[in-house]
Order: structure tokens, then C-alpha cells, then sequence
């Protein structure tokens, strides 16, 4: 029987881990105003990367990791040019959900083409495999990682979009894109960083997460449910809306499994009506 | 000049049926019968197919005729069917009795769905949506007694359809009874979408402020038009539990609801025939091609979507009608 | 004269923001009202403060002796106040005819019926038709709105208003967005509404202000500055001041 505190790690690792997958998703939103329902594909991407890189040839896991993100967007950023480009901003809700389905689906029938059907293992470093003792615990190492990473890239973000020039100009661009544009911002290039932000993020919490969230070819459609949920819940666009949103979720879910095991998926799906439904722009998101 | 023009449009609609829902009824009608007499003995699986165009349609009307963007659909079918299936088990199994009951139960489910989505559009609309359908999804797990939970409602056995024609194994009193309500149902939704209620979905659809600012209850009309949407999916799902004898518990899924609106999407939405043309090629095709490796459907099914809302977003139907277009021009006739 | 709309103190703050201030009016049957001032001055918050579409910090309106403040958008419509808007809505995909049909058909509550064609009804029909000739859209009848001029479609925004049978009449800069050449067919529009109207315009257009007003209300930073004769607006201190500010002041 687990202890209190191992339960809260893991639903907090489980957490962190949807939301460093979810911010790009939420950005995306925020952003390109696009329902990104392929950001778990972008995600599963990164994961197979890393398993192919440690197990086949035989890399470092943090050198897989590196290759995994950078692999992921190199393949995002023609989908960007050629497709997802023709929906940004669009007000067709529809064409946006149907396109990255489509591209989801397509991504899914690839993996399993290349990949096969099984479940792909990203093996931990020694570093990461074992217990860390914190004087009156012993928590796993790769938890706290992965925690420990989730607040680096919530602070990162902020500090990126609150101090950094790019900032102001992707602030910009959300408040008023064609004011963004007179003013000589290259809106384009903007959403191509983020775009390409959004999926580096999705891989890093897709090989770190690996662990929480397998990677097998039904990835992509298995949590797309929660991921829109995150952003749902969190409000698009919002950092602290997605690590609280994720946060939450996280540990319902987790724990409602724990507590409620009949019950638990059921409750958590009335919360989430409840709560979309109370607050439809999220917990911390905006008006239209 | 103005009035003579206006007042013949109002006569063609005086017909029980308009000029297009005569043709098109027809051509389904004799599609039907060929298809009896060319598969035999494929005929269950025709007939299955028909309970899906069925709940397409109802997917049409709330997405091409209203403008709402849902992937929980099947909680509508999934509620004709179980209670369909629920009532044949413990009461009656009169056939038409439980179509009824099966739209009935749709309807129901409708204006709960409707009521709980239609205030909102984008990313709110769509998860709930989801979340409506997997929580259904759960609950319809969990009321094992009633529904058999996962491994599904069975024992489903109804009597002789109008007291006189019983459920062969052949599945030809099925295949038959189904092309009927088929029929009937397109050519009552046929009129719904061409009358005054249609006109204001339509309208509603492109621009809900403006419909407000005509003095239109915007809330009210779609929670209707959910309503008659899950009457018709409810419709199919009785059908399905009728003429399999059993519902299985992915009657309500995230994953029929998708596929549904693949099938929609494939074949044009807003037109009730691509619903049509779309869930029967894509039946089809998936019979023939996930038999031999599901993967490389799902490849073909996202190149086909990604295809449809680049290329050509009015589907299939779309494409029949600029064919259609471009003969006549040919022929030298006005378009 | 009767009077059909009274607006008693309206007033709308968004936190400190104050977009109308002690906004006060009144219409009776017939009035040709003319709405005025810089932009940014608060003339589409009015409006849509009139309709409920943004409820009011205070204040109250009547429509013909009913208090009508907190009703809905929808009631409001129902009773006979009607606008129409400054960027056109009208439905794109739908024929003019289709158009107007629905707006004739709303205002009868016909639209909850689903068995019978929407375009069956004679006496609709003979009114759809009436509407459209009376803006000279006949010819357009069948027609999307996609496919004819812009013009046409700032006229088709005016037929739906006309449909509805509106008591009193808020047209958001009818011809905004409209060509030199199309503009006359707007003003001839307006000026041939009935006159059992009341209508209040919003209008850049100072050669259509001074063909259609008998009276002119100038709004600026949220209040109204003037109320008068359009006569008497251009020799006003205070209009001057509101439009020309600091280079009226320089210029004396």
C-alpha cells in the first residue's frame, strides 16, 4: 500500500507531465486560435525518437531526448507550412478538428508501420532509475525529474513571454494580429516559433513522461481527450491556467482512481463538465 | 415580375415531397434493390450500415444544418439502442414498438446533449461533448444489470415486424424493414431541413447575432433541432439493436462519434445525401481494406480528411454535383 | 406625435472606463433622427445599450410606455425594436429572397414549423416580395448574397429590417462601406421608409444626414453634446469643439 506522499508525487508527476505536453497545445490555441487535436501525435513522435534512439542505437538517454525534440520539429514544420497554415485563426471550429484528426490518424497508421503495434520502452539512465532519498523518504528519481522539469519550463515560458522581446511581440500578435502586422511584426514568423515551441514541448513531455503515458501507436488518440481537457480547463493561452489545470487533473484523476476505482473515470468526466461548462474559456483563460 | 418568381418556388413546395426528395428518394429505392439482389448474403451487413446512415444523417443535421461541432454523437444512438435492447429484453419486443421507444429515448438524450452544448462554439463545445460521451460511456459500464456493461445487451429477439413478416436468418425481413424506415426517415428530414425551422438552423449556422437581432431564440431552435437529431440517431440505434440482436457497449463512443463524423465529412455535410454517399463508401471501403490491415485505414482515412477540408470541403456530394454541373453545361443546357 | 421610445439616463461604465454618460432621448412615431460625433465618441455603444445587447450600468428605456430595460435582445425585436448593423450580416450562403423569407417568417413565428416548405406560404411570400421591391432587390431574388454587390447587400440589411415591422428603427451607418455611385439608392431607401416609423441613424455621411434629419444628436466622449435642428448643429461651440477640438480653438 502506497503511501500518502508516493500517491501525491506520482498525480503531481502525472500532472506535470500533461502540462508540459499541453502548453504547446494551449499556445497554439491561444495563439493561432487552432484546435490542435494532432499535439499528441507531436508528443508520440518525440517518444518514438527517443526509444529508437537509445534502443537501436544505442545513444545516451539524454542525447535521445535532444534527437527526439529536434526530430519532432523538423517533421512539424512542413505540416506547418503546408497544412496547418491554411486554418490558423479560422473560424470554422469544424475544418480545424477534421485536419488534425486526419493528420493524427495519418501519424498513428506511420507508427504502427515503422514502429509495429507493441508498446516502445524509452530505457532511464542509471541517474534516473533509482530512488532518491530526501531524508525522511525515499521518492524515485525519475518523478522528481520530471517534476523538477515541469517548473523549469513554467518558469522558462513566463520568463520568455513576460522579459523577453519575443514575447512581446507573440503578446502582440494574440491581442491584435493585424495591428501586430502594421506594426512591422512578422506575424508569420512568429507563429512558425511557436508552432515549433509548441511541438519541441509535446516531444521533451513525451519522452520524460514516457513512463506515466506509454508510447504505442494509440497514443495520439488515447490522451487527446485529456490533453484538450487541460487546456479546456486551464483556458488557452494561460501558463498558470495550464499547470493548474494539469495540477488538478493530475491528482484527481490519480487520486480518484485511488479512492473511487468503480467510480473514479465517471467522476472525473462530470467534474470536467462542470467545470467547462462554469467556466467555458477556463479557470484562468479570457473572453474571446 | 419579382412576385411570380418568389410564388413559383412556393408552389413546387406545395408537393408532398419537392422535385429533389422524389429524385433522390428514388434513387435510393432502386439503389436498395439492386444491392439485395447483388449481395445476397452480405445482407446483415448492409443492413448495418443502414442503421449508421441513419445516425450520420442525425449527425448531419446538428453539424451541417446547425453549425455545432460535436464528437459525442453516439451517446443518441447509443441511448435508442440500450433502451430498445433494454425494453425487448424485460417487456415488450413488438418491432415497431421498439423503434419508438428507441427514438424516443434519443430525442431525450437529444435535448439533455443539446442543453448542455449549444450555449458554446470552438474548444468548450468540443469537450464537452467529449466529456458528455465518455461519461455516458462509463455509466453505461456501470449499469452492468441493465446494459451487460462491457460485454454488451443480448437476447435481443423481436417478434414478426407489422405481425407478419419474421426475422428470418437470411436477414431479408431485416434488410427490407430497414430500407423502409430508411426511406420514410429521408424524405420526413427532407422536409424538416427545406421548412421554416430548417431555414432558421441554417441560419443560425452562419450567424447566431444575427438571428438574435431578427428576434429568433437561438438557445431554443438548436436544443429543438438536437432534439429531432437524437430522435433519428436513436432511430438507428434501435434499428441496429433489432437487427443484430444485441448492443455492444461501443454504441456509445468517442470513437463511433468520430468515425461518424469522418463518414459525414467525406461525403459533404448539409446536404443529407452525402450522409449518405459518405457512410456507404466509407463502409465499404472499410470492409474491404481494415480487413487486411487496420493501420493502413486509418493512414487512408487521414489522407482522405486532410484531402476533404484542403481540397474539397463540400465532400464527395460536392464533387457529384460539379460533375453533375459540368455535364449539363455540356450538354448545353442552363445550369 | 407619439412618443415610442424613451431613453431616461443611460449610462455604462467598464470598470473605470466610462463609455456613456446620462444619455437621455426621446423618439415619437415619424421622427427622423440623425446620430453624430467623432469616432470613438460611443454612438454603436448606445445602440446597443437601446437593444440590450450590453446591459446598462443605469438608466432606463421605454418602448412605447413599457419598460423595457431589462428585457432581452430577443424581447426587445418582438416588440418592435429593431437595428440594423454598421459591417453587414446578413446570411452569405442563403438566396436575398431566403433572407428576407426568414426575417417575415420569424416576425409571424412561423419558424417552429417543420412540415411544410418554407417558402410555401402565400401571404409570406406576397410580403417577401413587397419587401424586396420596395428596395428595388427584386431582381435579386434568387440570388446568394455572395454574388451580388455590396451595395446590394447594405440594401438587403435594410429589407430585414423592413420585415421585421419595427416600431422603431436603429440603423447602424446604412451606408458605410458603400460606393459613391451606390450611396443615392440607400438615401432613396431611408427616405421612403414608412412614416409610422421612428428611425434614429448613425451616419458619417453628412450630405445624408442633412437629406434625412429632421432632428441631429451629437455624441462625443460618451455624452450627448447636442439635440437639436440641423440647422443650428454646425454653428454649435460645443460640436465645434468635439470635432475640431484644438485646431477649431487655433482657427477661432
Amino acid at each position: 500500500m502506497q503511501t500518502v506522499l508516493s500517491i501525491l508525487i506520482d498525480a503531481i508527476a502525472y500532472g506535470m507531465v500533461l502540462f508540459i505536453v499541453s502548453i504547446g497545445l494551449s499556445v497554439t490555441l491561444g495563439l493561432m486560435r487552432v484546435i490542435n487535436l494532432a499535439h499528441g501525435a507531436f508528443a508520440m513522435i518525440g517518444g518514438y525518437f527517443a526509444s529508437y534512439a537509445v534502443l537501436m542505437l544505442g545513444l545516451s538517454y539524454w542525447l535521445a531526448l535532444l534527437l527526439a525534440i529536434a526530430g519532432t520539429v523538423v517533421i512539424a514544420m512542413p505540416l506547418e507550412r503546408l497544412l496547418y497554415r491554411r486554418i490558423y485563426r479560422s473560424h470554422d471550429a469544424l475544418a480545424q478538428v477534421l485536419l488534425t484528426i486526419g493528420i493524427t490518424f495519418v501519424v498513428i497508421g506511420m507508427a504502427n508501420y515503422f514502429f509495429g503495434p507493441t508498446l516502445k520502452i524509452i530505457p532511464l539512465p542509471p541517474s534516473l532509475s533509482g530512488p532518491v532519498d530526501i531524508g525522511l523518504r525515499t521518492l524515485p528519481a525519475h518523478r522528481l525529474f520530471v517534476i523538477g522539469v515541469g517548473a523549469i519550463v513554467a518558469l522558462g515560458l513566463w520568463f520568455l513571454i513576460e522579459r523577453t522581446d519575443f514575447g512581446t511581440k507573440l503578446r502582440a500578435t494574440v491581442d491584435d494580429s493585424a495591428m501586430a502586422d502594421a506594426l512591422g511584426v512578422r506575424t508569420e514568423t512568429i507563429y512558425l516559433i511557436a508552432f515549433a515551441l509548441s511541438v519541441a514541448l509535446a516531444a521533451l513531455g513525451g519522452v520524460i513522461g514516457a513512463e506515466i503515458l506509454p508510447i504505442e501507436p494509440y497514443y495520439a488518440l488515447r490522451y487527446m481527450v485529456t490533453f484538450l481537457v487541460v487546456v479546456s480547463v486551464g483556458g488557452a493561452g494561460s501558463i498558470p491556467g495550464a499547470l493548474l489545470a494539469s495540477l488538478l487533473l493530475g491528482i484527481a484523476d490519480t487520486v480518484g482512481k485511488y479512492l473511487f476505482p468503480d467510480y473514479g473515470d465517471a467522476l472525473f468526466y462530470a467534474t470536467v463538465i462542470l467545470v467547462v461548462y462554469l467556466f467555458p474559456n477556463g479557470l484562468m483563460g479570457r473572453a474571446d | 415580375m419579382t412576385g411570380t418568381n418568389v410564388t413559383a418556388t412556393a408552389a413546387r413546395g406545395q408537393l408532398f415531397a419537392g422535385r429533389g426528395t422524389t429524385v433522390g428518394a428514388g434513387i435510393l429505392a432502386l439503389a436498395a434493390i439492386v444491392a439485395y439482389f447483388l449481395l445476397p448474403d452480405d445482407l446483415a451487413f448492409l443492413t448495418r450500415i443502414i442503421s449508421t446512415i441513419l445516425f450520420v444523417l442525425s449527425l448531419d443535421l446538428v453539424v451541417g444544418y446547425a453549425g455545432i461541432a460535436t464528437l459525442g454523437h453516439s451517446v443518441l444512438f447509443g441511448a435508442g439502442a440500450y433502451a430498445a435492447g433494454i425494453v425487448a429484453v424485460h417487456m415488450y419486443n413488438e418491432p415497431a414498438i421498439l423503434l419508438l421507444v428507441g427514438g424516443l429515448a434519443g430525442a431525450l438524450m437529444g435535448l439533455v446533449n443539446g442543453a448542455l452544448i449549444v450555449r458554446f462554439s470552438g474548444l468548450p463545445q468540443l469537450v464537452l461533448s467529449i466529456a458528455f460521451v465518455q461519461l455516458m460511456h462509463e455509466l453505461a459500464n456501470k449499469a452492468s444489470a441493465w446494459t451487460g456493461g462491457s460485454d454488451g445487451l443480448s437476447g435481443i429477439e423481436p417478434t414478426k415486424v407489422l405481425g407478419m413478416f419474421g426475422f428470418d436468418l437470411g436477414g431479408r425481413t431485416a434488410y427490407i424493414s430497414s430500407v423502409a424506415v430508411l426511406l420514410l426517415t429521408v424524405i420526413i428530414l427532407r422536409r424538416i431541413v427545406r421548412s421554416p425551422f430548417g431555414l432558421l438552423c441554417q441560419g443560425i449556422r452562419e450567424d447566431p447575432i444575427r438571428v438574435s437581432a431578427m428576434g429568433g431564440n437561438v438557445f431554443a431552435s438548436l436544443v429543438a433541432m438536437y432534439a429531432i437529431s437524437g430522435a433519428v440517431a436513436g432511430l438507428g440505434g434501435a434499428l441496429a439493436a433489432v437487427t443484430a440482436g444485441v448492443v455492444g457497449l461501443d454504441s456509445v463512443s468517442f470513437e463511433r462519434s468520430a468515425d461518424a463524423l469522418v463518414m459525414l465529412v467525406l461525403g459533404g455535410a448539409g446536404s443529407l445525401y452525402g450522409a449518405i454517399v459518405g457512410t456507404v463508401v466509407f463502409q465499404a471501403f472499410e470492409h474491404i481494406v481494415s480487413a487486411a490491415n487496420p493501420f493502413h485505414w486509418l493512414t487512408l482515412v487521414g489522407a482522405l480528411l486532410i484531402a476533404v477540408v484542403l481540397v474539397l470541403p463540400t465532400g464527395l456530394q460536392g464533387l457529384g454535383k460539379l460533375v453533375a454541373s459540368l455535364l449539363t453545361a455540356n450538354a448545353g443546357a442552363k445550369p | 406625435m407619439t412618443e415610442v421610445l424613451r431613453i431616461e439616463g443611460l449610462s455604462k461604465s467598464f470598470g473605470a472606463l466610462e463609455v456613456g454618460r446620462d444619455l437621455s432621448l426621446k423618439l415619437g412615431t415619424g421622427d427622423r433622427v440623425a446620430l453624430i460625433g467623432p469616432n470613438g465618441a460611443g454612438k454603436t455603444t448606445f445602440i446597443n445599450l437601446v437593444t440590450g445587447a450590453v446591459p446598462p450600468s443605469s438608466g432606463h428605456v421605454f418602448l412605447a410606455g413599457h419598460d423595457i430595460t431589462t428585457m432581452s435582445m430577443v424581447g426587445r425585436v418582438r416588440r418592435g425594436l429593431v437595428r440594423s448593423f454598421q459591417v453587414t450580416r446578413v446570411f452569405r450562403a442563403r438566396t436575398v429572397a431566403e433572407n428576407v423569407r426568414l426575417a417575415v417568417l420569424q416576425r409571424e413565428r412561423r419558424t417552429g414549423r417543420i412540415f411544410i416548405a418554407a417558402a410555401s406560404m402565400a401571404d409570406t411570400e406576397v410580403e417577401v416580395a413587397a419587401v424586396l421591391d420596395t428596395l428595388e432587390l427584386g431582381e435579386f431574388a434568387n440570388r446568394t448574397v455572395r454574388e451580388i454587390a455590396y451595395g446590394q447587400q447594405r440594401l438587403l440589411e435594410i429589407a430585414i429590417a423592413l420585415a421585421l415591422k419595427p416600431k422603431v428603427l436603429l440603423l447602424d451607418e446604412p451606408s458605410a462601406g458603400v460606393s459613391r455611385e451606390e450611396s443615392p439608392r440607400i438615401l432613396e431607401a431611408i427616405n421612403n421608409l414608412p412614416m409610422d416609423i421612428a428611425v434614429l441613424m448613425i451616419e458619417h455621411d453628412m450630405d445624408l444626414v442633412f437629406r434625412f434629419a429632421t432632428r441631429v444628436v451629437v455624441m462625443a466622449a460618451g455624452e450627448f453634446i447636442f439635440n437639436g435642428g440641423p440647422g443650428e448643429v454646425a454653428s454649435s461651440p460645443h460640436v465645434r469643439e468635439a470635432y475640431l477640438g484644438s485646431y477649431a480653438r487655433a482657427r477661432g
